[in-house]
């Protein structure tokens, strides 16, 4: 983050109201997240927080499979809920920084009248979240391959999928993360719980911790419309390799095809929040929202 | 769009749907503006002076792209605010009165800095700017000190700096100097006072319900109430209009025991306005009359009512005396003439 001054500088960054905004914006978010006048809760927050998740997993699943730590099963509940700390972090966490901005630090007014784009600001807000979530989701790994004995070596990954898995994967989540953003725009009661109910929610959907095959038919759909269930199952094969898991339905699909599809919907996650914050921010001026403080 | 005026609104309206606590379709309908024109020629300080609830921020909101008009057109700039609001942004700034707002875990420098850079400035510049100010603001030992641990007035000083760091063309204040201490609130006055005198080409626009403050600052005034704008003058014209009327200021005790009795005040000939304040212990009349003469039946009405008289005073017209005369109420209370309270 200490390059985020210097690459604020630059002129055609200076030029351009979006880069600028998203440049400060991560700036901004990365101060707020790693505020180490409170370290112990920063501490908490990023790593004790999902470690405690990881762990609890694991003692569920030690308890119902009498320990099997070395099925297969084992490291597909282990990978994908530790991946899923990331978009956990990014989703809600760009809720959250509307939240922050007018309920908080009530500097929506200020930021409004800014000549930024404020959907470039709550991206970059949400790259902070990023570095948080990765943090977590390394933390995390480092445990599971530790003290649980995953099958995973640096050598065995495939760190091009894997990169561009996740790169792809954090534009679609950073998409759905600024629609929650813009539904929040419109809320006075109840919005602390959208980004992390939203989540939530959806935590069951997406490949996690359990197969989509294992939900009932009427409900695949959500998971297969879900961009984060390609995202985890693209990022698990590239941690595993050859380990990978392939007793489920997606399984059998090859990486490129999810790969592909992740893509599509990454772009159309980045095209319909653009147009639901637009459409929200018309909205909220229309509606004298845009700064109101609600006090919840 | 340098012929084009600083400021202007054509039949500006705003309406808020407010939402009725039980059903979905029990909505009300309050109207913050009516039809408000208006146009500030570049230059000027121009002051909009009215009670909380008057329409003020919400006519400010509009102009710096903060809220949609529901009827009318507002330009800043020779820009629309409403369809050209990106544009008008880089023209603009705003500053706010009693806020506690900002990023509190940064210091003040981090966050001008941060604004700064909102606005595109060269990083050199902006710290150069930054230093300045804070200069200018006397707060530049707080340079490093975090905005949460920032008094009110500290804070408020702050904001302006950030409101001028950079270089806008047309500034709006909301109520500056809104829960600032005296010292503070003259600093403010005169920083504001000293800007337009280095920057003749800039305009300011003001929101207070401070008459002194209105009457020192502007150039140029509008009295609003209702969210209608009820006259625009300079502070001397419009003081100048009541200069043939006699004004008085009366302390009785105690008043409206037997209103009834004798009718009201107004009721007496000559009597053109009154507003009333009630203190504990006593009550306080400002009077406008036609002229001198109409001051006795006044007296003997009050004596009708078995009020008391125990200070009476002359004094030349203030722009407290023209509000009254224009709405008929002080500017102390707000449009339900309630003393204070109310937001807009």
């Amino acid at each position: 983050m200490a390059l985020v001054k210097p690459l604020g500088d630059l002129p055609f960054v200076r030029a351009n109201p979006a880069l600028r905004a998203f440049v400060i914006g991560a700036w901004l978010g990365w101060q707020i997240e790693s505020n180490w006048a409170r370290p112990l809760l920063f501490a908490i927050y990023a790593v004790a927080r999902p470690l405690a998740s990881a762990l609890l997993l694991v003692i569920m699943y030690s308890v119902i499979t009498n320990g099997a730590t070395q099925e297969p099963l084992f490291a597909f509940i282990f990978i994908g809920n530790a991946l899923y700390i990331v978009v956990s972090s990014v989703v809600s966490g760009i809720s959250w920084a509307v939240i922050d901005d007018r309920e908080h630090y009530r500097v929506m007014k200020q930021l409004h009248t800014a000549p930024m784009s404020y959907y470039s600001y709550l991206i970059g807000r949400g790259v902070a979240r990023v570095g948080i979530g990765l943090t977590s989701f390394v933390i995390t790994m480092l445990v599971g391959v530790v003290f649980f004995q995953l099958p995973i070596a640096l050598n065995t990954i495939n760190w091009g999928l894997l990169i561009l898995a996740s790169i792809v994967g954090i534009i679609a989540m950073q998409g759905i993360g600024v629609i929650l953003g813009a539904i929040t725009m419109q809320l006075a009661s109840n919005l602390w719980f959208l980004g992390e109910g939203t989540i939530a929610a959806l935590y069951l959907f997406a490949g996690a911790i359990f197969p989509l095959d294992v939900l009932p038919e009427a409900l695949q759909p959500f998971g297969m419309f879900y961009p984060v269930t390609y995202w985890i199952e693209l990022s698990r094969r590239a941690l595993l390799g050859a380990n990978a898991p392939t007793f489920h339905a997606m399984g059998a699909i090859p990486s490129e095809t999810l790969l592909l599809i992740l893509t599509g919907m990454a772009l159309f996650m980045a095209i319909a929040s653009y147009i639901v914050y637009r459409l929200s921010l018309h909205r909220a001026k229309e509606m004298g929202r845009l700064d109101m403080e609600t006090s919840f | 769009m340098d012929s084009a005026p600083a400021i202007k609104t054509e039949n500006l309206g705003r309406i808020y749907k407010i939402r009725g606590p039980k059903k979905k379709g029990d909505q009300k309908e309050l109207i913050a503006l009516k039809d408000v024109t208006l146009e500030v020629p570049r230059g000027q300080l121009f002051g909009l002076l009215g009670p909380n609830g008057a329409g003020k921020t919400t006519l400010i909101k509009i102009l710096c792209t903060l809220l949609l008009p529901t009827s009318g057109t507002a330009f800043v700039d020779g820009l629309n605010v409403a369809t050209q609001s990106q544009d008008v942004r880089r023209q603009i700034s705003m500053v706010s009165g009693g806020e506690t707002s900002g990023f509190g875990l940064l210091t003040v420098e981090e966050n001008l800095w941060m604004f700064a850079r909102f606005y595109g400035l060269d990083n050199a510049v902006a710290k150069r700017r930054i230093a300045e100010m804070l200069e200018i603001l006397g707060i530049s030992d707080r340079a490093r000190a975090k905005i949460s641990d920032l008094s009110t007035g500290l804070r408020q000083k702050m904001n302006f700096v950030r409101g001028f760091l950079t270089d806008p063309n047309v500034v709006f204040l909301d109520e500056p100097t809104l829960g600032l201490d005296v010292t503070a609130a003259r600093d403010v006055r005169t920083f504001v006072k000293q800007w337009m005198q280095d920057h003749p080409d800039r305009t300011l626009l003001l929101t207070t319900h401070y008459m002194a403050e209105a009457d020192e600052l502007c150039d140029r005034l509008a009295i609003i109430d209702k969210g209608q704008v009820l006259k625009d003058d300079t502070p001397t014209n419009l003081k100048h209009g009541l200069q043939q009327n006699a004004i008085f200021n009366l302390k009785v005790q105690p008043i409206g025991k037997k209103p009834q009795d004798n009718g009201r005040i107004e009721d007496v000939p000559g009597v053109q306005t009154v507003a009333v304040r009630d203190h504990a212990e006593f009550s306080e009349i400002n009077l406008t009359l036609q002229d001198e003469n109409v001051l006795p039946a006044v007296l003997t009405h009050l004596g009708g009512r078995g009020s008391s008289l125990i200070a009476l005073e002359k004094h030349e017209p203030t722009l407290e005396d023209v509000f009254i005369n224009l709405v008929g109420r002080r500017l102390d209370q707000d449009t339900h003439g309630q003393e204070n309270g109310a937001s807009e």
